[in-house]
């Protein structure tokens, strides 16, 4: 076993993992943080994206111990107390889930991208969540949400939407 | 029967914090130790059980100091740890080497970009590794080192099969070294797939031509998953250089590619529409390069 020490959501963890266990296992088994979905496990969809120092990765494939010392954001971690993040607010006011099984990578990958670039075009949307696959929205609802978001984070003075 | 297995074998994870305690690990485990960078192949295909044997993983990502993408003036030089999508948004990537950008763009997804190195792309070296073609038509160099020594391979060279390269177990690369192109050369990187991202390429074609007067001062092509390793055509190459450019000749190259690549057939495409698809790739490739004057708009490599 190897103990390991994350900041998921700005708070200290420090777990005892085997070796051969992922970060996308550590946060939702040994956490019990099931806001990160595992859908193929192999990288292709998306399902398990957290933010990683910043960057999007797919959970799955990090192992628990390359993630020691890192920063991890999941999507637990975009609500301020009751006020959801307002991309998450824009997914619901949009309808940008059915089953919502891809709504937490969706959004992650979302919020790295409007960070990057208040204000992305059609094409950069699709680049921005090409990683991340839906099979209920068909996206265009997703579509919606993303550029109604980005309309009201770009409203808010600091960049989160509401007051 | 097919069996979807989510969890990863048991092996221990090792995180070397120089090269040399890197290859003291490699050595002392032999076949039984794997390097990982990103691990974006390394982690799938043993949750596949597409690898097996391995009780240790080795981390690169420990060391540090080898993320690095530099640029002196004579060329480009790749750290093991520079990651695709680092590469893909380099200021003096996307400026001197702009077809590299290109291809780091066309690969998977943000998430696995963000992970995936193109040291780890071309070590990985499935015939459609997409950092390859352009990597050959650039000449690139790659640094090897073991216990034993170190040595520089040419990228022509690196390549002996599917999943294979002249590396043996106990040997690290440890850079990848790019000249700069020809003056006035102009490169693209084609990669056909069914998807517009997240896909594996049918077929990639990298073409890196210098016009000088209407006459082709060099030409260079390089082929992805059309043959067991990502090759350069040669003898395609040879028809135009030193010849004034025609529709013909760019037909005549078009068909030596072609005929110089030994595709298979699979579930993504018959082997004779991989070949055919070079054809119409390497020719196209050649006429926009030629046709687009506003080259650096397109992310044709301007030289230097
Ligand atoms: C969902 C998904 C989509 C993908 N799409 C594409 C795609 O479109 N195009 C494409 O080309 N690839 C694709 N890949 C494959 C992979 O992401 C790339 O090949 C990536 O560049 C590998 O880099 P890595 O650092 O993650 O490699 P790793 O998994 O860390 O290593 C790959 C291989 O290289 C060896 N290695 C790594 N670094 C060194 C070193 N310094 N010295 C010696 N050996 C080394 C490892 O031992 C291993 O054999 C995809 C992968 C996934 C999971
Ligand atoms: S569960 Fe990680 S990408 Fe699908
Ligand atoms: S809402 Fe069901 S997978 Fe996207």
């Amino acid at each position: 076993m190897k103990s390991i020490k994350l900041e998921i959501n700005g708070v200290q963890h420090e777990v005892e993992v085997a070796p051969w266990r992922t970060l996308l296992e550590v946060i939702r088994e040994e956490l019990q943080m099931t806001g990160t979905k595992e859908g193929c496990g192999l990288g292709e969809c998306g399902a398990c994206s957290v933010l990683m120092d910043g960057k999007t990765v797919n959970s799955c494939l990090v192992l628990a111990a390359e993630a020691n010392g890192k920063r991890i954001t999941t999507i637990e971690g975009l609500a301020q107390a009751e006020r959801l993040h307002p991309i998450q607010q824009s997914f619901i006011d949009n309808g940008g889930f059915q089953c919502g099984f891809c709504t937490p990578g969706m959004i992650m990958s979302t919020k790295v991208m409007l960070d990057d670039n208040p204000n992305p075009t059609d094409d950069e949307i699709k680049k921005g969540i090409s990683g991340n696959l839906c099979r209920c929205t068909g996206y265009a609802k997703i579509f919606d949400s993303i550029r109604a978001a980005k309309v009201a984070m770009a409203a808010s003075s600091d960049g989160r939407g509401g007051a | 029967m097919v069996t979807f297995y989510r969890r990863l074998p048991k092996f221990d994870y090792l995180a070397p914090q120089s090269i040399e305690e890197a290859l003291a690990l490699l050595s002392r485990y032999q076949g039984s130790a794997k390097v990982i960078a990103g691990g974006s192949d390394v982690v799938p295909k043993l949750k596949r059980r597409a690898m097996k044997g391995i009780d240790y993983i080795v981390d690169l990502k420990g060391i540090s100091g080898l993320d690095y993408i530099s640029y002196d003036g004579a060329g480009l030089k790749l750290g093991p740890l520079a990651t695709v999508r680092a590469v893909e948004r380099s200021d003096v990537v996307l400026e001197t080497f702009p077809m590299l950008a290109q291809a780091a763009e066309s690969m998977a997804s943000p998430q696995v970009r963000n992970r995936g190195t193109v040291v780890g792309n071309i070590c990985n070296a499935v015939p459609s590794a997409d950092m390859a073609p352009s990597l050959l038509t650039l000449d690139a160099k790659v640094s090897v080192v073991s216990e034993k020594g170190s040595r520089t391979v040419a990228i022509q060279d690196f390549f002996t099969g599917p999943t294979k390269t002249v590396l043996s177990a106990d040997e690290i690369v440890t850079g990848i070294e790019i000249p700069n192109p020809p003056a006035n050369s102009r490169g693209k990187y084609i990669k056909l797939t069914p998807r517009r991202a997240m896909d594996l390429a049918v077929v990639g074609v990298a073409v890196m031509v210098t016009p000088e007067n209407g006459i082709c001062k060099d030409l260079r092509i390089a082929l992805g998953a059309v043959s067991p390793t990502p090759i350069r055509v040669a003898q395609a190459e040879s028809i135009l250089k030193g010849n004034k450019f025609s529709d013909e000749l760019i037909d005549q190259v078009a068909e030596a590619a072609a005929e110089g690549c030994r595709p298979i057939s699979d579930h993504r495409a018959s082997a004779e529409y991989r070949r055919d698809m070079v054809r119409v790739l390497t020719r196209r490739a050649i006429r926009e390069l030629l046709s687009d004057e506003a080259a650096s708009a397109q992310g044709f490599g301007k030289g230097a």
